[in-house]
C-alpha cells in the first residue's frame, strides 16, 4: 500500500518535457511551475480558485493550477502559457490579443490565453455570448473585457478564413 | 495562502483508500477534484494531516445507464462530463442543466459529483438537483457499503450523513419524468447562486427544491402540498411560488439579505414550475 508521504515523488510532463521530482505534498502546481521550474508565465493571484490567473491545461483541459497539488499530476500532461507560445513570435491567438490591445497590465493575460485556447479548440466559432461566458472565470481589473472578447472573435475569424492572425 | 503541511497518498484501489482513511480517523480527507477542498486547505479552514487522492480509482468513475431508465454515476464524474454526456442529457436533463451552472469551465473540468455532494454547500446546484430527482447516494467504509436517500444525506451547512471513514462512491439517479425546471439567480455566471429552485413533476407528485435558501437544499413542502393534485397552470404556479417563501430560511450576507433571497425563491419556484409544465405538455402539432 502507498504510505502517506510528506515528500512524494511525481512524474509528469510540462510542455512536453518529462519532469520527475520529489515535491513537498502541499506544493501547489502553480508554485511548482513558477518556483521549481522557473515557468513564471503562470501568474498567481488569489490562490483559491477565483481569479483564473493561474489557469493551465491538464491533458488539454483548463484547470486552476492553484487548486491542484503537484503530487496529483502523476502521468498527466501539463501545458502552460510557455507551451502555447511558439519559439519565435506569438501564436495567432496571442497576436490577436496584441492587435486588439486586449490587455493593460497583463496580469490576467496568460490565464485568458489558456482559457480561450481551450474554448477555441472546443468551439472554433464561438458567439460573443459564449466567449463572455468562457472568460467569466478569469478576472481582469483593467480592460473591461471588451477588447479581450474582440481578440478572441478576431482569432476565431482569422482561423476560419485560414488567414492566420 | 498556502495549505498547512500534510501527507499525501495516491490510493491504488478503493480498499486501499478506505484503509488509508481508517488509519487516520477523522484526520484524513479524500481528495478528488479539489475545487472545494483545496480552497479550504489554502485558507487553512481545514487542516487534515493526510490527503487520500482517489482520482485514479476506476471503481469511482463512469456514467452507466440503468435498466430502470435511470443512471449510475461514479463519484468521480466531473461536472463537465455531467453537462455533456448524452446519457445524462437524455435520462436526467435536470442534472445536466444544473451541472452547466456550476462554477466556470476550469472548475467544471476538475470538480466532481461526489465532491460536490460530500462538501454540501447549501447554495450548490448538484445537491439540489439530485434531491429533486430522488437520487440515492452510495457510500462505503469499514462497516460496509450503504445507500442513503438524498433527503437524508444532507444534514446541514457543509454537513452530511457521510462518516469520516467513509467514501462516497456513486449516485443512483432514477428515471426522470419529462416535466422539469431549473432556475437560479447569481451575480455573475459561475458564482454560487443567491437562490435557485429545481422542479420535477412526477406521477401525482411534485418535487420542488430550493438552494441557497437554507442550511442545505430544502424541499419546498408547502408549495409541493399546494400543487398535489392541482392542475399546474400560470395561476397555480404563482400561488405555489408564494407558498414557497415561508419554506425557506435563507441567510443574510454581503451578497444579499435573507428577505431578498426569500423573494427570489418565490419567483424562481414559479419560473421552474412553468418550465416544467411547458416541458411536460405534449408538443402542439
Amino acid at each position: 500500500m502507498t504510505a502517506p508521504s510528506e515528500r512524494p515523488t511525481v512524474r509528469f510532463t510540462v510542455n512536453g518535457r518529462p519532469v520527475e521530482q520529489v515535491v513537498e505534498a502541499r506544493r501547489t502546481l502553480s508554485d511548482f511551475l513558477r518556483d521549481d521550474l522557473g515557468l513564471t508565465g503562470t501568474h498567481v493571484g488569489c490562490e483559491h480558485g477565483v481569479c483564473g490567473a493561474c489557469t493551465v491545461l491538464v491533458d488539454g483541459r483548463s484547470a486552476r493550477s492553484c487548486l491542484l497539488f503537484a503530487a496529483q499530476l502523476e502521468g498527466r500532461a501539463v501545458t502552460t502559457i510557455e507551451g502555447l507560445t511558439p519559439p519565435r513570435g506569438l501564436s495567432p491567438l496571442q497576436e490577436s490579443f496584441r492587435v486588439c490591445h486586449a490587455m493593460q497590465c497583463g496580469f490576467c493575460t496568460p490565464g485568458m490565453i489558456v482559457t480561450t485556447t481551450e474554448l477555441l479548440a472546443q468551439e472554433p466559432a464561438p458567439s460573443t455570448e459564449t466567449i463572455r461566458e468562457a472568460i467569466s472565470g478569469n478576472l481582469c481589473m483593467c480592460t473591461g473585457y471588451v477588447n479581450i472578447v474582440r481578440a478572441v472573435e478576431r482569432a476565431a475569424a482569422a482561423r476560419a478564413t485560414g488567414a492566420g492572425a | 495562502m498556502k495549505p498547512a503541511p500534510f501527507r499525501y497518498a495516491r490510493a491504488g484501489s478503493l480498499a486501499e483508500a478506505t484503509a488509508l482513511l481508517a488509519e487516520a480517523p477523522g484526520d484524513a480527507k479524500v481528495l478528488a477534484g479539489g475545487q472545494s477542498l483545496v480552497p479550504m486547505l489554502n485558507m487553512r479552514l481545514v487542516r487534515p494531516t493526510v490527503l487520500v487522492d482517489v482520482n485514479g480509482l476506476r471503481e469511482l468513475a463512469g456514467i452507466a445507464p440503468t435498466p430502470e431508465g435511470g443512471l449510475r454515476l461514479g463519484a468521480l464524474t466531473r461536472h463537465a462530463e455531467l453537462a455533456a454526456a448524452p446519457a445524462v442529457i437524455e435520462r436526467a436533463p435536470l442534472l445536466a442543466e444544473a451541472a452547466r451552472h456550476v462554477g466556470h469551465a476550469a472548475i467544471r473540468n476538475q470538480g466532481t459529483l461526489g465532491g460536490s455532494l460530500a462538501h454540501a454547500d447549501p447554495a450548490a446546484e448538484l445537491p439540489a438537483a439530485l434531491l429533486a430527482l430522488g437520487a440515492r447516494v452510495r457510500v462505503t467504509g469499514p462497516r460496509g457499503t450503504r445507500e442513503i436517500a438524498a433527503g437524508a444525506f444532507f444534514r446541514g451547512l457543509l454537513s452530511t450523513a457521510l462518516e469520516a471513514d467513509e467514501i462516497l462512491i456513486a449516485v443512483e439517479v432514477p428515471a426522470q419524468p419529462p416535466g422539469w425546471g431549473f432556475a437560479e439567480v447569481a451575480r455573475r455566471p459561475g458564482d454560487f447562486a443567491l437562490a435557485g429552485v429545481a422542479a420535477v413533476l412526477g406521477e401525482g407528485e411534485v418535487r420542488l427544491v430550493g438552494f441557497g435558501v437554507g442550511d442545505r437544499p430544502l424541499r419546498l413542502s408547502s408549495a409541493e402540498r399546494l400543487l398535489a393534485g392541482a392542475t399546474l397552470d400560470a395561476e397555480t404556479a404563482a400561488r405555489a411560488g408564494t407558498a414557497a417563501g415561508p419554506d425557506c430560511d435563507p441567510p443574510s450576507d454581503v451578497h444579499g439579505s435573507g428577505e431578498y433571497r426569500r423573494h427570489l425563491a418565490t419567483v424562481l419556484a414559479e419560473r421552474a414550475l412553468l418550465q416544467a409544465s411547458a416541458r411536460r405538455a405534449p408538443r402542439p402539432r
